[in-house]
């Protein structure tokens, strides 16, 4: 008798009385890290907005709630975000439609350029319409007033409404990137055989292709709506020169204005609570007016889809395309290099009036931006790694070894989703500056914290769908083999997860790096981040100097951007 | 090699019960079918035994070694039961070649590298893959992957090897070819092989023995081919190891008549039809159903080959084994034909398939196309006459799944 038989005794009862295994092992670990990470600041703000010297406390909720400015910066955040969904959602669906489904020419091109607007960061975006729009000093107003002789500008950025363009352009693909999935995934031979079965082609977009895309929409317009719910930098570049304020930046400010004081940050935590609210009450309502059924039949390999023919419109309709792309992603790109060019702000765009010395300024020259981009590289990768792993970890926990109570899991990994950045922020400040006998306050590590709750998600969610793929009975053949759960795990599981979880890495990583929110709130004299040292030096009037470094920053998201392709590519081709 | 023993085993699914109260003794060195329609639980036996399921009571052994126990709370992990196992979906590992995935149980095993090479050669040479060694599993076929699986299973264990269904995604000709390899693999290792499957045609092939299981996972019978075929338990095996046609009679005056179901009938076929054939002993009702395989019933126009259908010596026709001129004819002296008529004709290849409605029954024949063309084929609306062997008696008949 071999291997297996000669146990030793140690070993044998260690097996027999063992109640505690790698599974238990693994899932008590994972909730021990969501209770930490994701639990506990949320706890914590709900505790220091209601109690006071540990006893309960309604008032200062009650008097934030009933400040006329706070009012008004809700309705802000409603009004944008409404105007953002349903726009966006519109922009989106209307250009995933015509690049999946009708003849329009250059499809490939078009696809790239589409998604473009996605890894942009708004807030650059929000700098580079400031640059061109702003009332006096843009230049498209600039130019608009000098053609007219007159002193109206053409448009105002530094409104609503200008808030409201800009973040548009870069919510919309969340919709088309989701719909154009769901085009290409769809088989069409039920579109084509209701064709045969007489339906025009009106009848085929309302009855059949409608029903089976309308998932796909409203998982892209929550994206959406969540997102410009909980934004922050597009509103705080354009909206605080004006007076314009939303809860993002309402919080923002009044933690700001107190400059670090308790009384500010609790005053904060009470206006988080306000925006977690309209948040799920957006969404319960957003889930009410979209009510969806599970549509099995966006599934199987797509073939040749039916092409509408756009005949006389074909022109028009490219033209509109490349103006809207135009608008979104060359424009704002060339506005911010453009700039970050140039000797002084305001000067013409000549040739003559550019040098490099603003890049070398930044590269080499200021210890501050040069700080921020190794603290932006250290904290994405750094969290990128951490959440990347104990992601899988989780995700692990939940689709492979699925013990009771994993469904509380599920639920903690995916509360950030719906925690605005800025109040997993505060609560971040709130758990980790004392509370616990240990105080992160103005250290690297609080926001690294900030950045693992906040990824998580991403990274369970991409975790899960790539552990989903493996089937159980290739670790149960591994195990048979004579491999451990452990060894199993090593030799089977994760090389057939790899890939999946490079991408992961990546979508961690890139947000990250463009990441301003939370780092804004968390930042000290020596951990500003990128997005924290360009919106600062912006501020404080730097223009062509936070252009500078925002170009760099757009390079290095376009080259992470490509490495992400490039890995996912490779999987599929596997 | 070893010996396997299940003693009253229950395994649950959250509160969903897959078997319950399970016994199985499993010979060492024999080849053992578990037998039964999808889903009695044939896997979840399986997986009990390689221990990739918990049981909520009972005890499994192999060997001498007790390795799972509820009561004596022992649960000795699959990689260390020494049982190698090919799944129902191969679970070949896509990001190893070939070798690779063959070669893994004898790493973890520390063999050393070069003896587990030519191990790993031997077993590939055995399966017919060892052209492909260096290939990753997306550039094999199905049926490939299926032999890898069992190369790897084989190289696993010495002792124990369990197959779940692993033959189904293979043409028939390879699945043929494989069922000689498993048989011949098994004969030379001594191995001792639990093989699942829901085919009876290759469970009577390979097995020594064959415990079928019904749906509710209970064994209905245990035993070697040919004692299942010989002797079936009840009418639930007999109807799982073939074809089969279960006739409902009744006996009135002595002697057996068909039975008209309701509602089965045709209008113009009410007069009653006799079978003729001696009464069976010990059936404790007066209905009960007669069994036969298609393939075991003769037909003919007039019955003269099948038996007489007419008295032999003055060809007149005669009914109840009475002839009118010369008496009663003994018990098995002559053998009366049913009488019916051909509704359908199906031609499956080597084999002729007639539907003939007796009475208010339909029952299914099947020939040898050969033999058919030696003959005469029949028409629909032919009238035949047919005589069977090898009945059975049964007081019920359960349906399969
Ligand atoms: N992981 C599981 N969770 C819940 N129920 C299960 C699970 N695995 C099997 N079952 C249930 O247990 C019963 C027995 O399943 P099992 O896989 O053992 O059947 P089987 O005889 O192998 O079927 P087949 O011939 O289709 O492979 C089925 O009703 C099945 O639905
Ligand atoms: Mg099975």
């Amino acid at each position: 008798m071999r291997a297996g038989q000669s146990l030793r005794g140690s070993e044998l009862r260690r097996m027999e009385g063992s109640r505690f295994n790698t599974g238990q092992l693994l899932l008590v670990i994972s909730t021990i890290i969501l209770v930490i990470t994701v639990v506990l600041p949320v706890a914590m703000i709900v505790y220091n907005v209601f109690f006071y010297n540990w006893s309960f406390d309604w008032s200062l909720f009650a008097s934030m709630l009933t400040d006329p400015d706070n009012l008004a910066a809700m309705w802000n955040t409603v009004k944008i975000s409404f105007f953002v969904t349903t726009l966006g959602t519109v922009v989106g669906l209307f250009f995933a439609w015509l690049i999946g489904r009708s003849d329009i020419p250059l499809k490939g091109l078009m696809k790239s350029l589409f998604v473009i607007p996605y890894m942009f960061p708004p807030f650059i975006g929000a700098m580079a319409w400031g640059l061109l729009l702003a009332p006096r000093a843009g230049y498209i107003n600039k130019m608009f007033m000098a053609l007219t002789g007159g002193r109206t500008p053409l448009f105002n950025i530094n409104t609503l409404a200008g808030i409201v363009f800009v973040e548009l352009c870069y919510y919309f693909p969340f919709v088309f990137i989701q719909v154009s999935g769901a085009l290409e995934r769809m088989d069409p031979t039920l579109e084509e055989s209701a064709r045969i079965a007489g339906a025009n082609q009106l009848t085929v977009i309302r009855r059949i292709t409608m029903p089976l895309v309308v998932p796909a929409i409203a998982a892209g317009a929550m994206l959406i709506l969540i997102s410009s719910l909980s934004h922050f930098g597009v509103p705080a570049i354009l909206g605080f020169s004006n007076g314009i304020f939303t809860l993002p930046t309402k919080i923002y400010e009044l933690i700001y204005r107190a400059s670090g004081s308790f009384e500010g940050i609790r005053q904060g935590a009470s206006l988080s609570i306000l925006l977690v609210a309209v948040v799920v009450l957006a969404l319960a309502l957003q889930r009410r007016v979209l009510r969806t059924g599970r549509y099995d039949i966006i599934r199987g390999k797509s073939m040749r889809p039916m092409l509408i023919k756009l005949r006389g419109w074909k022109a028009p309709l490219l033209a509109v395309c490349f103006v809207f792309l135009i608008v979104t992603v060359i424009l704002p790109l060339f506005t911010i290099f453009g700039v970050g060019f140039l000797k002084a702000y305001g000067v013409p765009m000549k040739l003559a009036n550019m040098t490099l010395n603003n890049f070398k300024y930044v590269l080499f020259e200021s210890r501050m931006a040069r700080d921020a981009i190794r603290n932006s590289f250290f904290l994405s990768i750094t969290s990128a790694v951490i959440t990347m792993l104990v992601g899988t970890m989780i995700a692990y926990v939940i689709v492979k070894i699925q013990p009771r109570g994993k469904g509380v899991l599920e639920v903690l990994g995916i509360l950030p989703y719906s925690i605005p950045g800025i109040v997993l922020a505060v609560g971040v400040i709130l758990t980790w500056s004392g509370a616990f006998y240990l105080n992160l306050y103005n250290t690297i590590w609080i926001i690294l914290i900030a950045y693992i709750a906040r990824y998580m998600a991403f990274s369970m969610k991409s975790a899960s769908a790539s552990l989903e793929q493996v089937h159980d009975s290739l670790e149960e053949a591994s195990r048979t083999c004579g491999a451990s759960h452990f060894e199993s795990l090593l030799d089977v599981t994760l090389p057939l997860i790899r890939p999946g979880m490079v991408a992961g890495f990546f979508l961690i990583f890139l947000p990250a790096m463009r990441e301003l929110t939370t780092s804004l709130l968390l930042y000290g004299p020596f951990t500003r981040t990128m997005g924290v040292a360009i919106y600062s030096i912006n501020e404080e009037g730097y223009t062509v100097q936070a252009c500078a470094l925002a170009g760099v920053a757009i390079i290095i998201i376009v080259i992470g951007e490509l490495i992400l392709r490039f890995v996912t590519r490779e999987r599929r081709g596997q | 090699m070893a010996e396997v023993r299940l003693d009253r085993i229950t395994v649950q699914y959250g509160k969903k019960t897959a078997i319950e109260d399970f016994s199985l003794h499993v010979r060492d060195g024999e080849c053992l079918t578990l037998l039964g329609p999808s889903p009695c639980g044939k896997t979840t036996v399986l997986r009990a035994i390689a221990g990739l399921t918990k049981l909520c009571s009972g005890e499994v052994t192999i060997g001498s070694r007790v390795v799972a126990s509820r009561d004596r709370k022992i649960f000795i992990p699959p990689e260390k039961r020494n049982v190698g196992v090919v799944f129902q979906d191969y679970a070949v590992w896509p990001h190893m070649t070939v070798e690779a995935n063959v070669l893994y149980p004898l790493k973890k095993r520390n063999v050393p590298r070069k003896e587990a090479k030519e191990q790993v050669n031997d077993v590939l040479r055995q399966v017919r893959m060892a052209d492909y060694a260096a290939r990753l599993p997306f550039q094999l076929s199905g049926g490939q992957q299926q032999r890898v699986a069992l190369a790897r299973a084989l190289v696993a264990s010495q002792d124990v090897v369990i197959l779940d269904e692993p033959l189904t995604n293979l043409d028939a000709n390879l699945r043929e070819e494989m069922r000689f390899e498993i048989k011949r693999l098994q004969n030379e290792t001594g191995i001792t092989v639990i093989y699942v499957t829901h085919d009876q045609d290759i469970a009577l092939v390979i097995s020594d023995r064959i415990a079928v299981m019904d749906k509710t996972g209970s064994i209905r019978q245990l035993g070697a081919p040919e004692e299942l075929c010989g002797n079936p338990a009840d009418s639930f095996v007999y109807r799982f190891l073939g074809l089969s046609n279960f006739i409902p009679v009744e006996i009135v005056d002595g002697e057996m008549w068909v039975r008209d179901i309701a509602g089965a009938g045709g209008g113009a076929d009410t007069e009653p039809t006799s079978f003729p054939y001696p009464v069976p002993a010990g059936m404790h009702n007066r209905q009960f159903y007669a069994a036969c395989r298609p393939m075991d019933i003769a037909m003919s126009r007039d019955g003269a080959d099948g038996g007489a259908a007419t008295c032999g010596t003055c060809g007149t026709c005669w009914t109840h084994g009475t002839c009118g001129t010369h008496g009663t004819h003994g018990p098995g002296e002559t053998r009366e034909s049913l009488r019916g008529r051909v509704a359908r004709v199906i031609y499956l290849g080597n084999i002729y398939e007639y539907r003939v409605r007796v009475g208010g029954i339909e029952i299914r024949v099947q020939q040898d196309s050969h033999e058919a063309f030696k003959g005469s084929t029949f028409c629909e609306g032919d009238v035949c006459a047919l005589s069977i062997k090898d009945i059975r008696y049964y007081e019920d008949v359960e349906e399969v799944s």
